[in-house]
């Protein structure tokens, strides 16, 4: 394991570098408002951050990451464009393996610039990547934009876009959600009972608790929606699962998708801005004919990131997480913006994991 | 030294296991005054009796200060996240049969499984501005339950007893609990969702992988599986 003081100094460096970039050096506090985080993540989150407390502010979280507290800085004061360094400790609660780092240091370069986002994509992927040349690392790039904005062009109703993207970070609900509106399992008996009784809110058993007859009444009235409306059609969904399963280097996915839109129109733009990014990592010296991209990349784990993602990988370590990932995240500076939002991209290294390869080379 | 065997200090969870372990040769008893938290083994040589709230025994387990404990599947999952690493499960002692289950409201005719729960859950939230908020004190397992479904917008409250009153005291709109008959849960207006079975659980006899084990205790052990015939 490398030691600290060569942890601290390694990320000072990178820092450095991230100055001479363009960035400007940021600090943030280390207790986080629990509640800002509960909102965006939901009850999970307790599962992978510290939680403490106290009487006066009640919960606070040991930041589990940067991202917010950065957003949260510059949508609050921040000068446009901007460019953003920071390096210090992040604290994740481990429940699974104690081999995982509860506690490691974290260096990041964060973009927000409204101007060109592939320009901004690109900027960000190659600087890290440069930074990490010489460990012979796997990178891996996705785009979750695509499989958004095929959600919101699918021929269906309102609710059941919104359904499905709520869960575009959980796999197995947005697929469990996607056949039922495709039709291909069947409605639940209970349901197909409850729609057909003449009156459903007859005889109904004590109403308690908060959530009242106005949200029952609702739920029964979007439930009658649903099942009048037709189910997705099949070239629709095997387009999607087309989608979802494209993984070729760069120009070979960007062709296989823009056959997908024959049958998903809707991804489009989407697509013309990963050509885009394409150009301008070429631009960059990026090896695109090289690299790999993976339509579900970042699905599982990345829950804030809504257009391009990337990750690095050591591949003949396995064992380790990802040395350094990223992304672009607009939404998530709507969603702290009070109103305001800015095009926003950035990724972040582990200096301890560089040093760990290193000292294995 | 002696085997540390740790029992549930009071209630029907005690006497339970005092007849169990009564009835395999081994009489377990509490001594001094009806308050006095001590107790003697007889039928063994080289027992001694540890008296704890059942919800502390899977943490002593864990730290090795007893080497055998009985509380339930519930406690020692909720409160051990490695438990399978941390200590043995000897035998299901039968009794204390209970289920950690998610119940809503009776009314809620719209509510039968946690795809619906977690719509209601989406919808509650934007009309009413929070999540929705779900009692129990076993956050860890509920937790773990209702990610691995793919249930959002909702939030755990903490509550340590009577949880099945938090919706009619509107501190909560559902609960996660535990229950043996669903006797408490229809006295209180609430029902079992279909695919809501997050545990079953009843009292079982653990060891403790983490505790030292001298000579004499690993020969005592044997002893004592050979007379619970679990040798």
């Amino acid at each position: 394991m490398p030691s600290r003081a060569d942890t601290l100094a390694l990320a000072a460096g990178l820092r450095a570098q991230f100055e001479a970039a363009g960035a400007i050096s940021v600090e943030t506090p280390i207790l986080q408002s629990a509640e800002t985080l509960l909102d965006l993540y939901g009850e999970d989150i307790r599962a992978r951050a510290y939680v403490t407390s106290d009487a006066l502010r009640g919960e606070q979280m040991l930041r589990p990451d940067f991202t917010v507290p950065v957003v949260q800085m510059h949508m609050a004061h921040g000068a446009e464009p901007a460019r953003y360094t920071y390096s210090g400790e992040v604290f994740r609660r481990q429940e699974d393996d104690l081999d995982r780092a509860n506690e490691y240091v974290q260096v990041g370069y964060e973009v927000f610039d409204r101007a060109d986002p592939a320009v901004a994509d690109a900027e960000v992927f190659a600087l890290i990547s440069e930074v990490l040349a010489g460990l012979k690392l796997r990178a891996a790039t996705g785009d979750i934009g695509i499989l958004m904005a095929a959600v919101r062009g699918l021929n269906t109703t309102e609710r059941r876009k919104t359904a499905l993207m709520r869960h575009i970070w959980r796999p197995r609900r947005f697929r469990a959600l996607l056949d039922r509106f495709g039709g291909r399992t069947p409605v639940p008996p209970t349901r197909t009972a409850l729609l057909a009784a003449g009156d459903p809110l007859a005889g109904l058993a004590p109403q308690i608790g908060q959530r009242d007859l106005v949200d029952v009444a609702a739920r029964i009235e979007a439930l009658r929606e649903d099942v009048a409306a037709a189910p997705i059609a099949g070239h629709e969904l095997s387009a999607l699962e087309t989608l979802l399963s494209v993984h070729e280097a760069a120009p070979f996915a960007l062709q296989q998708l823009r056959d997908v839109a024959v049958d998903l129109p809707s991804i489009s733009p989407a697509l013309d801005r990963l050509d885009q990014r394409i150009a301008a990592l070429d631009k960059r010296g990026v090896d695109v004919d090289n690299l790999d991209f993976e339509a579900s990349f970042g699905r599982t784990s990345m829950e804030y990131y809504d257009g391009f993602v990337f990750g690095f990988y050591a591949e003949r370590r396995p064992d380790l997480p990802p040395i350094a990932t990223g992304g672009r995240y607009d939404a998530l500076t709507r969603q702290l913006g009070n109103g305001e939002e800015i095009p926003a991209v950035g990724g972040v290294l582990r200096p301890g994991l560089m040093l760990e390869l290193k000292g294995g080379l | 030294m002696t085997l540390k065997l740790g029992v549930p200090s009071k209630g029907r969870l005690m006497e339970k296991t005092f007849d169990w372990f009564d009835k395999r040769g081994i009489q377990l008893a509490r001594t001094g005054s009806d308050r006095e938290y001590a107790g003697a083994v007889t039928g063994v040589d080289g027992v001694s009796l540890v008296l704890l709230s059942a919800g502390e025994i899977p943490r002593e387990l864990a730290a090795g200060r007893i080497h055998l404990g009985v509380t339930g599947t519930d406690l020692v999952q909720e409160k051990l996240p490695l438990w399978e690493q941390q200590v043995e499960q000897v035998v299901a002692m039968g009794f204390g049969q209970a289920d950690l289950i998610l119940a809503v409201p009776q009314f809620w005719v719209d509510v039968d499984t946690l795809d619906d729960l977690d719509a209601a859950a989406a919808a509650f939230r934007a009309r009413h501005g929070f999540r929705l908020r779900i009692a129990t004190k076993y956050h860890r397992l509920v937790r773990e339950f209702l990610r691995a479904a793919g249930v959002s917008d909702y939030q755990l409250i903490d509550s340590q007893g009577a949880t099945e009153g938090t919706v009619r005291n509107e501190t909560a709109e559902a609960v996660a609990d535990i229950t043996s008959t669903g006797e408490t849960l229809r006295a209180n207006h609430l029902k079992l969702m279909k695919d809501g079975l997050i545990l079953r659980s009843q009292a079982t006899l653990w060891r403790s992988r983490v505790a030292k084990y001298s000579e004499v205790e690993l020969a005592t052990l044997t002893v004592v599986r050979d007379c619970l015939g679990v040798g």
